[in-house]
């Protein structure tokens, strides 16, 4: 696929943000993490998208607004090889990769049917836990292990 | 957790201190309990101070639908300290968040009971003259006994070996074991109880909990799984103990109750001086 047929899919933006190689099984939990639903933001999100590194991949830009570090950290849950791009002018000026947070609160559900978060009005709290093959995510309430978002 | 078992060992000595005259503790029990529930309100008691709570939730407004948020923060109103007892995993946790008081989690379902694991340290120190370099046996309910896990955890800073008793249904989750490993502590691992009775300091024994069991069936398999009577105690150590936390059904015959080993008894005595401990821990008397 050359440049130009990928910009017809996935249109270039002035001035935003674009994050891109997030496991296409994830875009959604991206943007849902992000709240993309709620912004008034010109949002472009494309999916199962050819990818060299990756085989599919989605991508998402997002047109004149700035991420805050800790919001884009929240990602690494789901998309730990995401790239995030800052669009100036149709021109990145600056590109990076995600971060994993030691904490995370409000996102996903503990695996624990018994956990007091599954049960009463409360955001959800864990600790990551890097590992060989992922990310573990320990439950600051019952101190369960979560595999998955 | 060694201040509080030298706290406690001063209350022993003093079973009836006023020092929390004017305070009142609430105990809050969301769901059964007989000697955590009747120990802690001894023992806010035997401090001089005043209880209030509940031991059934059926005649509070929580049956009513009312959040754990809004019970907690009422009743943080009203007094000092908060006991609870919940049957949801990390909501002691949760309630310390939400309110400016101590709480105290006397067991949050199948995570924690932390007062009865300083209970545990208490009579294992009381009956061995120390802490160090113990082999403790744990048998029945590895699982989903919280007991065995918190006691484990405690007991790793002092250098302990550990025996592991129980069916294939019931063994320690690998987390525990890798805990272990992680510390070079050593374990070995039986489905007999008569394997490794004469080689150990202390016989931590446990009930199988059918309130943990989801599958009816899978209970039934195990729950008789382990009887020790006196017969078996011919060749242990002379030092060695059996501890319980109580209630048993019939993992212990009552012919081992007069025996010297027997120490489930003085234990549950113990968790009342414990208890006395951590309240008045808490609230800056000690």
């Amino acid at each position: 696929m050359t440049t130009n047929a990928r910009q017809l899919i996935v249109n270039a933006i002035e001035n935003g943000t674009v994050l891109d190689h997030i496991p296409s099984e994830n875009l959604f939990k991206v943007v849902e993490i992000l709240r993309l639903a709620e912004s008034g933001s010109q949002i472009t999100i494309g999916s199962n998208l050819e990818s060299k590194s990756f085989g599919r991949k989605g991508i998402i830009k997002v047109a004149d607004r700035y991420f805050e570090d800790d919001e884009l950290n929240r990602i690494a849950l789901v998309a730990p090889q995401a790239t995030i791009n800052i669009i100036k002018d149709y021109t990145v000026i600056e590109k990076h990769k995600i971060r994993i947070p030691e904490e995370v609160v409000g996102i996903g559900k503990c695996a624990n049917p018994m956990c007091v978060t599954n049960h009463q009005k409360i955001p959800t709290r864990f600790k990551t836990i890097v590992e060989e093959g992922g990310i573990k995510l320990l439950c600051h309430y019952c101190e369960k292990t979560t595999k998955k978002l | 957790m060694l201040h509080i078992l030298d706290v406690a060992s001063e209350m022993e000595k003093n079973k009836s201190q006023k020092l929390l005259d004017g305070k009142v503790v609430a105990c809050l029990f969301f769901e059964p309990s007989t000697r955590t529930r009747l120990s802690f309100e001894t023992a806010a008691n035997r401090l001089g101070a005043r209880v209030i709570g509940f031991s059934d939730v059926g005649n509070t407004s929580i049956s009513k639908g009312e959040s754990l948020k809004d019970t907690i923060k009422m009743v943080s109103n009203y007094v000092d300290i908060i006991v609870m007892r919940h049957p949801l995993e990390g909501a002691a946790r949760y309630a310390s968040e939400i309110c400016d008081l101590p709480v105290v989690n006397a067991g949050d379902g199948a995570n924690q009971h932390p007062s009865q694991t300083l209970l545990d340290m208490y009579s294992i120190r009381q009956s061995q003259g120390r802490l160090e370099g113990l082999t403790i046996n744990m048998v029945g309910d590895l699982k989903y006994g919280r007991t065995v896990h918190s006691l484990l955890q405690a007991m790793s800073h002092f250098d302990p070996s550990f025996v592991f008793t129980a069916p294939e249904e019931l063994q320690l989750p690998s987390e525990y074991r890798k805990f272990l490993r992680d510390r070079e502590i050593p374990f070995k691992e039986t489905t007999s109880l008569n394997e490794h009775l004469n080689d150990c300091d202390i016989l931590y024994m446990t009930r199988v909990q059918q309130e943990r069991f989801s599958d009816p069936m899978e209970y039934e398999k195990v729950k008789d799984v382990y009887r020790l009577d006196e017969s078996m105690l011919t060749g242990v150590r002379s030092n060695m103990k059996i501890l319980h936390p109580l209630p048993r059904i019939n993992e212990i015959a009552q012919d081992v109750d007069d025996t010297p080993y027997a120490y489930y008894y003085k234990q549950a005595e113990n968790g009342m001086y414990v208890r006395m401990a951590i309240i008045a821990c808490l609230l800056g008397y000690r």
